[in-house]
């Protein structure tokens, strides 16, 4: 009995991290619906973003380091901090910055190349933007803190302790996240289906060509699509970054996010959710009741080996687009 | 006017098929051997082996393993260094159990045992296509380090979880552990990767190379023009765990000495010698070697050059260095997505025409 209990605890927080995961996996999604573009640099866009927002709200000189060893100065602060939400807006900024950029220098050199080679560019980025965020804002952990609540959620404690005689543990931040999850979910999603912007970007996820002999600006839907990405990865690298510190390791995310991808279909945003919350629930499952009999940490490659051999039987994922092939 | 075919007469079908048309071109192959051979080895010292000769040669044999799965038969793999570490646990495994044996025979076992361990993480390759399998390789390297880490057997239940290559000796020299000299660590390497190259460019050009090709190309068109899917794809997964498992074996056994498997073959390891190909030339046996060589050299003379040069602290020297990675694959992939090999190929055709390019 202790044990259905304790399970269903792991249960629910593994349906909060399955959350967690469908937001990374969602920057994916819309990117390569869009562009076709398998964008590996997701988990770094999230990195970079949660380390661009602490250095601006603590009022850090951006490449202080670089800075100091070439001048000998050593300035490392501002002097000033920057409230949450401006924080939050500007780093917004830098992140459609980043897609304008990313866009011009690299993406529009690329048109027409094998999909293969798109995704070796976006490794490339990945390596360049992690690089660039530890030189602009240093590499040591940070703290992030945007006012979010954090700690134990008493409520649920005393309303499970009441049920089952135990208190469940989970994190309000978890709660919190799954919310804003949720929302940001049901915005892109009302987004691409009500708004003129919204069907050029099915119009070109559809066909590049069709698109663009409508009179479709590739380029600006690509500029927001990464910009829309870059968003959710800002999202992304505030809750990762606020639970467990800014660091190199939120860019390992991404590598989490791949197997949910494969689970949901590279292709379908319900796809990248359900198979978010299928990989939560699954790998700490996996770990609470076969982990103590092979040695533990195995949600390092649980969710591989589930998306593998699910993959067997369905190639395209859960909710992917029917694969023909033709000669 | 050097540079020609012309007056090169070819009498057989053997000299019309051989791999450098241009005298010059063999001549330059032979002198480059006779140099690796006969030179470098006399000359060579603790330093330029440790930190260039001996990784060169050691990342080359596994650039042209994964060259030969992602180049030639068109499966993207990001398992590399899982695989890398199965060779590495094996030549372990069997140093220590069987230490009366020659290393170069475990090494050699080590090879075979990667590749029936590459052929079962190639299986799935036969549903799955493109980006789904390059994620399911990714269960490959996650899976194996995971297996090495946890399993006490692999690393014969030492305190520290690492693995240490006991000393072993070929024709009475030291090759691995603390007594091997820079020199024979080099032979060793030489020999394995000259064979190993050999090998590469006569399978890739010969029966099995081209069906690996026509997988490549369409795997669909390739079936039905009798290429067998499952014979080719599983035989290009074989052969190139094969030689990912050598690198593996040569990189723990000569290179390192002592290895930890998160740290020593962990996912940074398979983007690592994807880069290599990448950048060196995807289908090219010369580009798998190009690659190493740069992907080797280039962080050498950035360090030499950053910190070295200008003084500034390694932590931000190793910072701008990943960004200078990231920025030439993305320049390469932009001003010439078939790498190296494919401006050598360029310039040799420019060399043909010259002085007169009409």
């Amino acid at each position: 009995m202790d044990q259905m209990i304790f399970a269903a605890e792991i249960f629910l927080n593994g349906l909060m991290t399955g959350v967690m995961y469908a937001l990374v996996a969602l920057g994916f999604v819309l990117i390569f619906k869009a562009s076709g573009v398998f964008n590996y640099a997701q988990g770094v866009l999230a990195l970079f973003a949660a380390l661009t927002l602490v250095g601006i709200q603590q009022g850090q000189v951006p490449f202080a380091h670089m800075i100091n060893a070439v001048f000998g100065t050593h300035v490392e602060h501002f002097g000033w901090t920057v409230p949450s939400v401006l924080a939050i807006i500007l780093t917004g900024a830098v992140m459609v910055l980043l897609a304008f950029l990313i866009e011009k220098l690299v993406l529009q050199h690329l048109v027409g190349q094998a999909p293969i080679i798109l995704f070796m560019a976006t490794i490339g980025l990945a390596y360049f933007l992690e690089g660039l965020g530890d030189v602009m804002w240093g590499a040591n952990i940070k703290n992030l803190d945007v006012g979010l609540p954090q700690g134990i959620s008493e409520s649920i404690e005393g309303v499970t302790a009441n049920w089952f005689g135990y208190g469940f543990f989970i994190d309000r931040l978890d709660i919190w996240a799954t919310v804003i999850a949720a929302l940001l979910v049901a915005a892109l999603v009302a987004f691409a289906q009500y708004t003129k912007q919204g069907r050029a970007m099915r119009a070109v996820a559809d066909d590049h060509q069709a698109a663009l002999s409508v009179g479709i600006s590739l380029r600006f839907i690509w500029v927001m699509v990464w910009s829309i990405a870059g968003f959710v990865a800002l999202v992304a690298g505030i809750m990762w970054g606020t639970k467990s510190g800014v660091q190199f390791s939120l860019s390992l995310i991404a590598l989490k996010a791949l197997p949910v991808l494969m689970l949901g279909g590279f292709t379908s945003i319900p796809g990248a959710i359900v198979g978010g919350l299928i990989i939560g629930v699954g790998e700490k499952l996996f770990e609470f009741f076969i982990g103590p009999m092979v040695g533990g940490a195995t949600e390092n490659w649980f969710a591989y080996v589930l998306a593998l051999l699910f993959l067997v039987f369905r190639p395209q994922g859960l909710f992917g687009e029917r694969i023909i092939e033709r000669v | 006017m050097l540079y020609r075919e012309a007056g090169d007469f070819k009498t057989s079908y053997r000299a019309d098929g051989q791999t450098f048309p241009i005298r010059l071109d063999r001549w330059a192959y032979y002198a480059a051997i006779a140099v690796a051979f006969l030179i470098v080895p006399f000359i060579i010292n603790d330093y330029w082996a440790s930190a260039v000769f001996v990784p060169f040669l050691i990342y080359a044999i596994a650039a042209l393993g994964l060259n030969i799965l992602t180049g030639y038969a068109g499966q993207v793999s990001l398992g590399t260094g899982g695989f890398m570490a199965v060779g590495a646990y094996a030549v372990y495994k069997l140093m220590t159990a069987f230490p009366e044996i020659s290393i170069v025979i475990h090494i050699l076992l080590a090879g075979g045992i990667t590749a029936i361990v590459g052929m079962l993480f190639g299986l799935p390759s036969l549903r799955i296509k493109g980006f789904y399998l390059a994620v399911a390789t990714l269960a490959a390297q996650f899976f194996l380090v995971w297996l090495f880490n946890k399993v006490p057997w692999f690393y014969n239940y030492s305190a520290s979880g690492q693995i240490n290559a006991p000393e072993r000796t070929i024709l009475g020299f030291a090759v691995s552990g603390p007594a091997a000299s820079a020199s024979t660590k080099y032979l060793v390497c030489l020999v394995f990767a000259f064979v190993l190259a050999w090998v590469a460019r006569n399978l890739t050009r010969g029966t099995s190379g081209r069906k690996w090709m026509a997988i490549r190309d369409m795997d669909i068109a390739a079936e039905i023009i009798g290429v067998n899917p499952l014979a080719a794809k599983l035989s290009a997964f074989a052969v190139s765990s094969f030689f990912v498992g050598i690198a593996g074996a040569l990189l723990f056994s000569v290179y390192l000495g002592a290895a930890e498997v998160g740290e020593a073959f962990g996912i940074n390891k398979s983007f690592l010698v994807l880069f290599m190909i990448i950048i060196g030339g995807l289908g090219s046996i010369f580009g798998s070697f190009a690659g190493a060589a740069f992907m080797v050299l280039m962080p050498v003379l950035l360090k030499n050059l950053l910190v070295g040069g200008f003084g500034w602290p390694t932590d931000l020297a190793a910072h701008i260095e990943l960004m200078i990675v990231g920025a030439l694959i993305v320049f390469f992939l932009i001003a010439e997505p078939h790498g190296l090999a494919r401006l050598w190929a360029l310039t040799k055709e420019k060399l043909r025409l010259w002085p007169f390019p009409h």
